[in-house]
């Protein structure tokens, strides 16, 4: 078992789970409460990674954050280091891969919420930030709970963007899924199965994490 | 004094009315889809005109032709609307609490116990909406309006689940307590009896128009002698 890999997996999925709350939550809100046709096209480009083939976003990524782009340069003479093949890259991949996954279950929480509470949250003063975390994230808790689950295991399950972006560098870049792929290169069934058998029960255990929250509180927060 | 000149479409319904209020309690008066509770969502902010202009004594609180769309909890405007819409997470005594941010917790007491026992919702702070009957919960819905002090009450049909004699001993209470703040009150209904029994100015709305705008007594002469003469019927 490489416990390296388990750890920076585990600590791969925390950070870009942190992140992307402090982006879907704000997000997800904005297309909920807010109008304008722009939401619609933002929604689309937020959505985007989800069906992206993964090798293709990671590409993409790479180009973006290699030496060849402004940006790339910046961030590089920024850091002192390219982002590409280094533990950073990876967050910044897996934000941008998962996003999708945080933000939908969130909107169709938000979404769920009786519009009179919203209306009257808003004339006892209210603003933004008040609605979001005093009616909406309350009533959505359920919605809530998915995007930080399926944040989590999309992060830890992730093959191709931490391929294509990271590599295979031990304790940078390593993680299970990338571990598993060499075992079964290696022809080293045994240990394919114990890793795969990890990232199995994980999932496992996060659904039914989510599932006994939603028997245990009924229909409030239902997404 | 309440000054409005409002235009604006909802698919296909056009709501167009220029009217003042003079009156502490104003009730407006029509039947299903004249447009009552558009007015009120207009007049408390919750939706913008296409066009015109909304006033509160000398405050402009909507004027579309300079873009002033001032929003609802900056108003000074309640709204209690026939669903009262509490928050289902929080007690009784928080929904009413929620609108007093501002306040020092020991003010912020108070002031919640004053309006619980006004609408006569006291033995409720510390229920869950859930367990409330439709009557009690419009009763806090009403309580949680009042709490912030606002200068101006919209009211929605807000007390059709209380039965005919508690509906008038709140009513009578509560228009003793907002003489006493003055706070200008707007009440939409399509029961004329309401309207008669208050002895209010009366704007009577059809198709989204003004028809009238009077004393009961006048404006709903022709609703009076239509229930006069059903009490009659045996």
């Amino acid at each position: 078992m490489d416990w390296q890999a388990f750890a920076l997996s585990l600590r791969l999925a925390t950070v870009t789970t942190a992140i992307l709350l402090a982006i879907a939550v704000p997000l997800a809100a904005l297309l909920v409460l807010g109008r304008g046709r722009w939401l619609a096209a933002l929604e689309a480009l937020a959505t985007l990674p989800m069906v992206l083939p993964p090798t293709v976003l990671g590409f993409f990524l790479l180009v973006l954050l290699g030496p060849r782009t402004a940006i790339g340069r910046g961030i590089a003479a920024l850091l002192g280091h390219p982002l590409a093949f280094s533990f950073n890259g990876l967050v910044v991949g897996s934000v941008i891969y998962s996003l999708p996954f945080a933000m939908q279950p969130l909107v169709a929480g938000f979404a769920s919420v009786d519009t009179a509470l919203v209306d009257a949250a808003r004339l006892l003063g209210a603003g933004p930030v008040r609605l979001v975390t005093s009616i909406l994230i309350p009533l959505a808790r359920r919605s809530l709970l998915a995007a930080i689950v399926l944040s989590f295991l999309h992060t830890i399950g992730e093959f191709g963007v931490v391929l294509m972006l990271g590599g295979d560098i031990p304790g940078a870049t390593r993680t299970l899924s990338i571990v598993l792929y060499n075992q079964v290169e290696n022809f080293d069934y045994v240990a394919a199965n114990r890793t795969a058998a990890i990232l199995l029960g994980m999932s496992v255990l996060a659904l039914a994490l989510i599932y006994s929250k939603a028997q245990k509180r009924g229909a409030p927060g239902r997404a | 004094m309440l000054k409005f000149s409002l235009d604006t479409r909802r698919g296909s319904f056009h709501l167009e009315v220029e009217c003042a209020f003079a009156s502490d309690w104003t009730v407006v008066f029509g039947p299903s889809g004249s447009g009552k509770s558009t007015l009120l969502r207009l007049l408390a902010g919750l939706d913008r005109p296409a066009h015109g202009r909304i006033a509160l004594d000398t405050r402009a609180l909507t004027e579309t032709a300079i873009g002033l769309h001032l929003p609802p909890g900056r108003r000074h405007t309640a709204l209690v609307a026939q669903q009262p819409a509490l928050f289902p997470h929080l007690s009784v005594a928080a929904n009413v609490a929620y609108g007093l941010r501002s306040l020092d917790r020991a003010t912020r007491a108070a002031r919640v116990d004053a309006m619980l026992a006004l609408a006569g919702a006291t033995d409720l702070a510390r229920r869950r909406p859930q367990d409330l009957s439709g009557g009690e919960a419009q009763r806090v819905a009403l309580a949680r309006a009042l709490a912030p002090a606002p200068r101006l009450l919209l009211l929605d049909e807000p007390f059709s689940a209380l039965d005919g004699s508690a509906s008038d001993a709140l009513l009578e209470r509560l228009q003793l307590w907002l003489k006493e703040n003055r706070v200008q009150a707007v009440m939409a209904t399509h029961d004329a009896t309401d309207a008669l029994a208050t002895n209010a100015e009366v704007l009577l709305l059809r198709e989204g128009r003004q028809a009238a705008l009077g004393s009961a007594a006048e404006v709903l002469a022709a609703e009076r002698e239509r229930i006069a003469l059903r009490l009659k019927t045996p």
